[in-house]
Order: structure tokens, then sequence, then C-alpha cells
């Protein structure tokens, strides 16, 4: 049961030895000659203005709250397709899990509503 | 399973994830140079500009690698290592042949989803780490293109679950009956759409937009660790593929599955892959706001009347 789960720690850790080794090769290779120009912050050849980490308006985040709702939902969908093909389930897990869905259509309804699901 | 198998199959896999990546990069050079008309791509080397990726590479593997003096150093020279990683593990669970997958996990459809989201952190701590605003902007683009369009994809994966009635990658291609290519169309067609946002790609790559924001959150990045978020880029074009041949189209079935099962996953893999180079050839960037406007308005409703078609289906005809 747990075997398949012992090579894909495998698969982890040779894809860590992988980036090592590239970095390790990089260092041989690559020249390195550290300048103050060199190393300042891109902002198409003049000076940085202010700080990178500028104050910017998070648009995001009611996306970030909308996918959290509905990536709950889509925990259970996955268990449902296990289980849906069982005589004493199938018609009610169905009702169950349109009403559930449902609801989260009527919120993604009025979140369109109210003009949440606008960039600007 | 011993030590040695595991270290068998980890080299495997590790040995296909250099493999293919460099074919998609190969091909999408090659498929672009014809369909724009463009020369340069066609010149190194002699026959049909085959030495063109080499010369990247060995580009890439000498150029200086820079850290930009203000930059959180760690995060952002960790963060082609997640991405790199994360499409790795993804590559992992995919069957190639009835019997032949890296690890055989369990519920796959979900592992693999699980794996594709951790390399999304990647994007987002390179555009943090830079201390760049335009990086800042591209990964703030990056986060929520992502997110929204994780859900689409998401949903149109538990459709071909709930078709198939188990969460095994292998299990769900033994169930694939070619009717699937019906009844699951719209979920395959959200699918494709959202794993080419998931990849920034165009039309979906305002993350990366070169001509309003520089490189978003790759515009501090040189050398080595650009050419790894590059990689990253085609290792996501195999493992979208890869994933969408075995969901939707059947993986390994096909005539003579039992000896030629691996070259039909590749071929229809391939197939998908050129469609993926193709649109990026076809059409223009979309518009920020234009592009969360189709995930919610358009990929998630379809979404979920594709699984409301496929729930009302199987419990009629069982």
């Amino acid at each position: 049961m747990l075997s398949p789960y012992l090579v894909v720690g495998g698969v982890v850790l040779v894809g860590v030895l992988l980036f090592v080794a590239a970095m390790g090769a990089r260092r041989l290779i690559a020249p390195s000659a550290p300048t103050p120009a060199k190393e300042s912050t891109y902002e198409c050849g003049v000076d940085p203005v202010g700080e990178g980490w500028a104050q910017t308006n998070v648009r995001y985040f009611l996306y970030a709250f909308l996918y959290v709702i509905f990536a709950v939902d889509a925990v259970y969908l996955f268990p449902w397709a296990t289980v849906i093909r069982s005589s004493d389930l199938a018609l009610a897990s169905l009702a169950e899990v349109g009403i559930f869905v449902g609801v989260l259509l009527i919120g993604l309804a009025h979140a369109w509503r109210h003009g949440l699901l606008r960039w600007l | 399973m011993s030590l040695l198998e595991v270290v068998v199959r980890s080299v495997v896999v590790l040995a296909a994830f250099l493999v293919l990546p460099l074919l998609v990069g190969q091909t999408e050079h090659k498929v672009m140079a014809h369909m724009q008309g463009r020369l340069g791509p066609m010149y190194a080397g002699g026959f049909h500009g085959w030495a063109q990726l080499v010369a990247d590479g060995v580009k890439f593997a000498q150029k200086e690698d820079v850290t930009p003096r203000e930059a959180d150093r760690w995060v952002f020279r960790l963060a082609p290592a997640v991405s790199l990683v994360a499409y790795l593990v993804a590559l992992s669970v995919l069957p190639l042949t009835s019997g032949v997958v890296g690890a055989d996990v369990g519920a796959g459809v979900l592992f693999v989803l699980a794996a594709m989201a951790v390399g999304i952190l990647g994007p987002l701590m390179a555009g943090w780490a830079s201390a760049n605003k335009y990086s800042l902007l591209g990964g703030m683009r990056a986060a929520a293109q992502l997110l929204s369009y994780e859900l689409p994809m998401v949903l149109a994966a538990a459709s071909v679950a709930l078709a198939a009635g188990t969460l095994s990658l292998s299990g769900i291609v033994e169930q694939w009956h070619p009717l699937w290519l019906v009844w699951q169309l719209p979920g395959a067609v959200v699918f494709l759409v959202a794993a080419v946002a998931e990849l920034q790609r165009v039309p979906f790559d305002m993350p990366m937009a070169d001509s309003e924001i520089v490189f978003g959150p790759l515009t501090e990045y040189t050398g080595l660790r650009f050419a790894f978020f590059l990689l990253a880029e085609y290792a996501g074009i195999v493992v979208m593929s890869l994933l969408f041949t075995v969901l939707f189209l059947g993986g390994w079935q096909g005539p003579f599955a039992a000896a030629l099962g691996w070259l039909w996953t590749l071929v229809k893999a391939s197939a998908v892959a050129f469609v993926v180079i193709w649109f990026r050839v076809a059409w223009p960037r979309l518009r920020e706001d234009q592009l969360q406007r189709l995930a919610w308005l358009v990929l998630v409703p379809l979404g979920l009347a594709q699984l409301a078609i496929t729930g009302v289906w199987v419990v009629l005809t069982t």
C-alpha cells in the first residue's frame, strides 16, 4: 500500500538532486563578476524608484475566497465518484450533490450581480 | 518493493522528464518557424536548424547567474526548483501503458492535481522574492489566474472520475469507451482551456505579458535558473498533454493496445501538445479582466453542467 509513495519520495529526491547538480555545474562553468549596477533592480534602464514591494491593489483576494469555497466543494466530488454506482446511494447522492452545488451556484451568481467578478 | 526498484523507477522517471520536454521544445521551435515563416530557428546546424536547441542550452549554461541585491535571496533562488520538482512528481504517476507507471498511487487523479497545484508556488515565489515592480505585478496576475483556472480543471477531472467510477488513472483508462468523446466533450474543452491557462501560455500569458510587464515573475532571472523555468513550462506541456490523453482520449487504448499501448499514449499526447503549441501561434493575448470573466462565468458553469450530465447519466444507466 505504501510502496508507490516510496517511489514518489524517490522522485522528489532525484528532482532535488538534479537541481543541486545543475547549480553545482553552473558554479563551475558560468562566470561570476557582480557589479553594483548589475545587481540593481531592473526598471527599464533607469534607477529604481522607491521599493520593489510597492503598494498595489490586491485584486485577487476575492477570487481566492471564491476558489476556497469551490475547492471545498470539489473535495467532496471525488469521493462521490466512488460511491455513485452503489444502488442504495445513487439517487440520494445525486440529489444531495445537486442541492450542494446549487447553493454554491447561487453564491456565484450573487457575487457576479454585485460586480465582484470584475477585475477593475 | 526493494530499494533498487525504487531507485530504478525514480531514475527512469527523471530520464523521461529530461527527454520529453526537450522534444516538445524542439517541436515548438520548428512548428512556430513553419507557421510564422521564421528563418532564425531553421538555420543553426544545417538540416532544419536541428542544433538551435543545443545552442540555446549551451548559452543558458554559461550565462552569469545574477541575484538582485534587493531580492529575498533564498526564495528567489529556490523558486525554479519548486516549479520543476512539482511537474516531475506529477509525471511520475501518469501511466504510459497498462501496468507501466512510475508510481501507481491509488487516487491518481487527486494526486496529480495536487502535485501540479504545488508548482503554482514557483511563479508566486519568483514574483514576490524579486523585489521588482514588474515581477510583483506578474506574480499577482499569476496568483489570480492560476487559482481561477484550477477550479474548472478540477471539475472536469471530477466528471471523468465520476464517469469511470474510480480515482485511479489506470482505472479510468480501462473504463474508457469511445463514446466518452461525445458525452465528456464539454468537460474536455473546459479542461484543455484551463490547462493552457495553468501553463500561462498564449492566449493566457498575462502573468508574463512581455509587452506590458517585461517578463512578469521571471524579469530578474538569468542563466540556468531562467532556463529551469522554461524547462518547467515545457514539462508542464508534457504533463498536461499526458493527463488530457489519460482522462479524455483513452490513454493506451487503440488497435493492438497490448503491444502498442505505449505508442498510442505518446501519439495522442503529442497531438495534444501540438494543439497547445498551435494556440500560441494562432491567438493574441486576452486582456486581464477578460481572463477572469472567462474562468468564472464560462468555464466554471460549463464544468458544473458537465458534472450534472455525467451524474444523471451514470445514475440512469446503472
